[in-house]
């Protein structure tokens, strides 16, 4: 790299502004990265639907119920392979910020219609022989530092009282983006404690069918199963119905779009003016090499370079400590692990960010090194 | 033998005819410099002096390849430059001519033998092969104890040492000096021009200066007057003033 102490010295000719230069990539990368994070907490259950899956709800709202007489009807449809129901339990394990999802679960289809969420087979066994059993997360087991023979006492909140269960199993999504903060326990455990007029309904069902090809006419033909009844259904994908519940917080991603758009504009004008400075300033030097015999084009490309290199080590920068963040919440509890469980930044949006803070560099670059390129030597001379 | 009548019959290195050049300001067009002649052969020593505006700088940009001529040319050791494309020229530049500036115009971040280097980075030369060439070029002009030293922690006659090592470290066909010693004290300027004189006695170099300092050009062998943008007397700087021959 010949030119390399060339550059170097150049970049740190004004060391302060280099450090704020670099400051100012790293900042927006790390709103970049902060940003890709919650977009991705808030659409996790987009990204984890299964596309042969489909979720019945009661068409009046999901909180409403539907009959767990409906297993039956859904079952006799063509093209559905398999059916399972659960229900949100909404309890509390000992304060109200250590919030996970815990959800009562039909053991015998569980795994049938979540395959990808694995529990170890004597886990499991020991889990269906215990009807105060409970299977959690990965995430939530590391999050309490749970081992499996544990008891864990929950406050019920929809259903009032103490609850307590053993934990017989821990389950590890198979994917990344799994959610590995769930509690499940037993179908039967819920019937018996609860009160008799909610009894025999489920909260929702999971439908496993055999092609997502045919998602649309199956979901038509559970719905029309049951029109006119006193619980009609509403039946969506699984991934349609993670999106509108997404909606419910309001239009994220426009959010996301419209924040990043507006750091990345102040961002370009900020670098652009201050590479159109450091040309400027270094008219005189620019000048001499190309009296020296460095052409057009050498000193085009290294304005260009000066650029990119500060783009590269701000936009790492930034990326850099928004995926330290990430790991900090894995270790230290915030409010964030609360809202937003599954926090973390995906390898496209490390990449885009690269990608995004070079795209920067070359903009914010471009007119000061056309401008240098296009310096006449006998001009800058005079002007020096 | 310089010569500014355009009838040398022997080949000399640099060969200048009919040289116009005119700029535009405005709507009024400056006409810099007018038909200028000039032979200059190897190994000569040739200053140009006159008052400001006569066109010595111009003729020296347009000598160095840094500017084209509105009309004649200008041919340096068989080439005719006047009618090369830009990144030609550029390369030309790198292979034959050196340059000394007034303002030395070294790159403040570098080191001595850093900016001395640069010419040599577009060359193919190895880097113990550039380190070499650096060193000989710094012990020519004296400065092989400097050369670590950044140009702030230089004198103005250092700093333009280091630029005459950086003008001849490519060893170049000839030097353009545009008033190599108008910003220093007689001391450092009497040293800067031993030193040119040593490079163009014992290393047969071609040099071409501006110069406003009478003193400075009588160490030439040849002094060129130009006025309003012609050449109007050779000789020696005293049988000269601003406004025409005696």
């Amino acid at each position: 790299m010949r030119f390399g102490p060339l550059l170097t010295a150049n970049l740190f000719r004004k060391k302060t502004r280099f450090v704020l230069t670099i400051g100012s990539f790293a900042v927006a990368l790390f709103l970049f990265g902060f940003l890709a994070a919650v977009r991705g907490a808030f659409s996790q259950g987009v990204e984890v639907a299964g596309a042969d899956r489909l979720v019945v709800i009661n068409r009046t709202a999901i909180i409403q119920p539907l009959p767990l007489s409906y297993r039956d009807r859904i079952l006799r449809i063509p093209g559905v392979k398999e059916v399972t129901h659960d229900n949100w339990f909404g309890g509390v394990y000992q304060d109200e910020r250590n919030f996970f999802p815990q959800f009562v679960i039909d053991v015998e289809h569980q795994r049938k219609v979540y395959p990808e969420l694995a529990v170890p087979e004597d886990q499991w066994q020991a889990f269906v022989k215990d009807r105060q059993g409970a299977v959690v997360g990965a995430a939530t087991a590391k999050r309490f530092g749970w081992k499996v023979g544990d008891r864990i006492p929950i406050r019920g909140v929809i259903y009032p009282g103490a609850w307590e269960f053993n934990l017989d199993g821990i389950y590890h999504g198979t994917r990344k983006q799994d959610d590995e903060s769930q509690l499940w326990f037993q179908w039967d455990y819920l019937e018996e404690k609860r009160p008799a007029f909610t009894k025999g309904l489920a909260g929702w069902y999971t439908v496993k069918i055999d092609s997502p090809d045919n998602a649309l006419r199956i979901a038509k033909a559970i719905d029309n199963e049951f029109d006119n009844s006193s619980y009609e259904t509403h039946t969506d994908t699984e991934s349609n119905f993670a999106a509108g519940w997404v909606k419910q917080f309001g239009n994220i991603q426009f959010l996301i779009l419209t924040i990043g758009s507006v750091v990345f504009f102040t961002l370009l004008l900020v670098t652009g003016n201050t590479m159109a400075i450091a040309v400027r300033e270094r008219t005189g030097e620019l000048a001499v090499l190309k009296a020296v015999g460095y052409s057009d084009r050498f000193v085009l490309a290294f304005v260009m370079t000066e650029s990119l290199v500060i783009a590269l080590i701000g936009g790492l920068l930034g990326l850099g400590l928004a995926k330290a963040f990430e790991l900090l919440l894995t270790v230290v509890k915030t409010p964030i692990n609360t809202v937003l469980p599954f926090f973390y930044i995906p390898t496209t949006a490390l990449l885009t960010g690269v990608a995004t803070a070079l795209a920067i560099g070359i903009v914010s670059g471009f007119l000061p090194a056309v401008g240098a390129m296009r310096l006449r030597v006998v001009d800058a001379l005079r002007r020096v | 033998m310089v010569r500014v009548d355009g009838q040398s019959n022997s080949p000399s290195l640099i060969q200048v005819r009919d040289l116009d050049k005119k700029y535009q300001r405005g709507s009024e067009e400056i006409h810099v410099l007018q038909g200028l002649n000039l032979d200059v052969a190897k190994g000569e020593f040739v200053a140009f002096m006159g008052p400001s505006g006569s066109g010595k700088t111009t003729l020296l940009n347009l000598l160095g390849g840094l500017d084209v001529p509105s009309k004649g040319t200008v041919t340096v050791d068989g080439d005719e430059i006047t009618h090369m494309s830009r990144s030609k020229l550029t390369e030309w530049r790198a292979r034959h001519v050196g340059f000394v500036f007034q303002m030395y115009n070294l790159i403040p971040v570098l080191t001595a033998f850093q900016n001395v280097e640069l010419p040599l980075l577009l060359t193919k030369l190895s880097k113990s092969e550039r380190r070499q060439h650096v060193e000989t070029a710094l012990h020519v002009v004296g400065l092989s104890d400097r050369m670590h030293h950044y140009p702030r922690q230089l004198s103005g006659g250092q700093e333009q040492r280091v630029t005459i090592a950086r003008a001849i470290v490519s060893d170049p066909t000839f030097l353009l000096c545009d008033e190599p010693t108008g910003d220093l004290d007689r001391k450092s300027a009497d040293e800067i021009m031993e030193l040119i004189l040593q490079l163009v006695r014992q290393h047969g170099k071609t040099v071409l200066m501006v110069t406003h300092d009478p003193v400075v050009a009588q160490r030439a062998d040849t002094t060129l007057y130009l006025e309003k943008g012609a050449l109007v007397g050779t000789g020696a700087p005293e049988a000269f003033s601003y406004g025409g021959a005696r």
